[in-house]
């Protein structure tokens, strides 16, 4: 094969960066910030981080791994099991059927289908809470949850895009698991 | 650009859509297996303790620090406010003494012998931020350090929760506003029953009241001890509003502040009543709700 044995640990390790990424990123959304009603509106980091790979690297981000990271969010934000999995998912489907359409487009472009993904996730997230509480839970918490995430969109892109000049050219060709 | 495979799409598509119905699948295995489902929580959650108990620790160094700068600024306005509370509270310090000695006074005639004797576990809390769908709080103490499901949850100020999943060295703490969350309450003055229910409000509100309930605004909630899972007369929060139908309280603990809470081991004392008496109110054990 091609590479010494580092090298392609190396190339193991970087193509584990997004999914490590965005981990991180639940793990900090989850921290006490001790700011007057922030834990409830949390922005959902996980779906910014979701949407960005899927556009720009869905290869790296396979659909178990967005499985994995929908998990990490139930087990830790104590969110019924699954919720964050389903909407994490159906998110990652989306985009990446519909990448072509991103690919290459201006940032306002792509943020503005952020909106569109973002309100839509926030949205499926209060229905299947709804329906696991057999409840119709408040939907404030949630708009400004939505607004949140929206609004750090950019913040979080240019983390990512500095994130994707680490990952090697080549690991676009290697091929997949 | 590499243009897919169609057959790899296939796949693809094929392991997307098993996985979207793998999470369903958990959802409704979540409702009917809750041990399992809360088993796995447990685990998951005992592993990345550690990473957030480290995680946690600056930002709240962070905000102890900001904290202290808005007191500086404050520092004037408090004094003369807390002077005043001085003077108020040493005539209730009087008092105080006062009624305490009449009580042991009485307590020595009526032969009384003192029943609920609690024991404390302290933890910090290092997780939040559950988002719009739940109220909870992870903690950093555990079955290990012998927390254990149901116990009261308190701040030097009130009730904040219940302990709802302990692993070993972690602990998820279910709050009084939680959806979930019920807890048989008294009002301290008129003595009215009711159940306090969560609905993830700021506000929680009371159900089950009796008919010709009469509560006023400013009221203030205790535990009641109903059940037997809590301990009685846990400052809960004060009554707001009190309109047709919904009575909601404000609760009395400041979410945003919430860093260390303890844990009211209370149970395993009504639970073992003195051989001979008769068990004290609520001695039966709480299953499901009552």
């Amino acid at each position: 094969m091609k590479g010494s044995f580092w090298q392609r640990l190396d190339n193991v390790a970087r193509r584990l960066v997004p999914l490590g990424l965005t981990l991180v990123l639940i793990l900090f959304s989850v921290v006490p910030l001790h700011i007057p009603g922030y834990s409830s509106i949390v922005p959902m980091l996980a779906l910014i981080s979701v949407y960005y790979w899927a556009i720009h690297r869905p290869r790296l981000l396979p659909p178990i791994a967005v499985f994995a990271v929908g998990l990490a969010q139930d087990f830790l934000s104590g969110t019924p099991l699954g919720l964050h999995a389903v909407v994490l998912l159906l998110t990652y489907g989306a985009i990446v059927s519909q990448r072509r359409a991103f690919l290459g487009k201006s940032f306002l472009v792509v943020w503005w289908g952020f909106l569109v993904v973002a309100f839509a996730a926030v949205f499926v997230s209060w229905i299947l809470a709804s329906v696991l509480s057999g409840t119709l839970i408040e939907t404030r918490a949630g708009v400004f949850q939505f607004l949140l995430t929206f609004a750090l969109y950019p913040a979080m892109t240019a983390l990512f895009a500095r994130v994707q000049r680490v990952l090697p050219q080549a690991a676009r060709n290697v091929p997949g698991p | 650009m590499r243009l897919a495979v169609p057959f790899k799409g296939m796949v693809q598509r094929f392991a997307l859509l098993s996985l979207v119905l793998a999470a369903f699948g958990l959802m409704i295995l979540g409702k009917a297996e809750t041990v399992l489902v809360e088993r796995m929580r447990t685990g998951v959650t005992d592993v990345v303790a550690p990473v957030l108990d480290a995680l946690s620790r600056p930002v709240a160094t962070m905000a102890e620090i900001v904290d202290n700068l808005r007191d500086l600024t404050r520092l004037r306005s408090d004094n003369t406010r807390l002077r005043g509370q001085i003077e108020r509270l040493n005539a209730w310090h009087g008092v105080a003494l006062r009624l305490e000695a009449d009580n042991r006074t009485l307590r020595g005639l009526l032969n009384f012998t003192p029943g609920e004797r609690a024991t404390f576990v302290s933890a910090r809390v290092i997780a939040d931020g559950g988002g719009p769908f739940v109220r909870s709080v992870i903690v950093n103490a555990g079955a290990r350090d012998g927390l254990r499901k149901g116990q009261a949850v308190v701040t030097g100020a009130g009730l904040v929760g219940r302990v709802s999943e302990t692993g070993g060295r972690s602990a998820r703490v279910l709050l009084l506003t939680d959806l979930n969350s019920r807890i048989p309450v008294v009002a301290e003055q008129s003595r009215t029953r009711a159940i306090l229910a969560g609905d993830n409000s700021a506000r929680p509100r009371l159900v089950f009241l009796p008919e010709n309930a009469k509560l006023v605004p400013g009221e203030r909630i205790v535990t009641s001890g109903h059940g037997g899972a809590l301990p009685a007369g846990l400052l809960v929060g004060i009554v707001t509003s009190a309109g047709e139908g919904t009575v909601r309280i404000e609760p009395i603990v400041d979410w945003d502040q919430l860093e260390y809470v303890r844990m009211i081991d209370f149970e395993s004392v009504t639970m073992k009543p003195e051989p001979g008496k008769p068990a004290s109110s609520g001695g039966e054990r709480r299953r499901g709700g009552s």
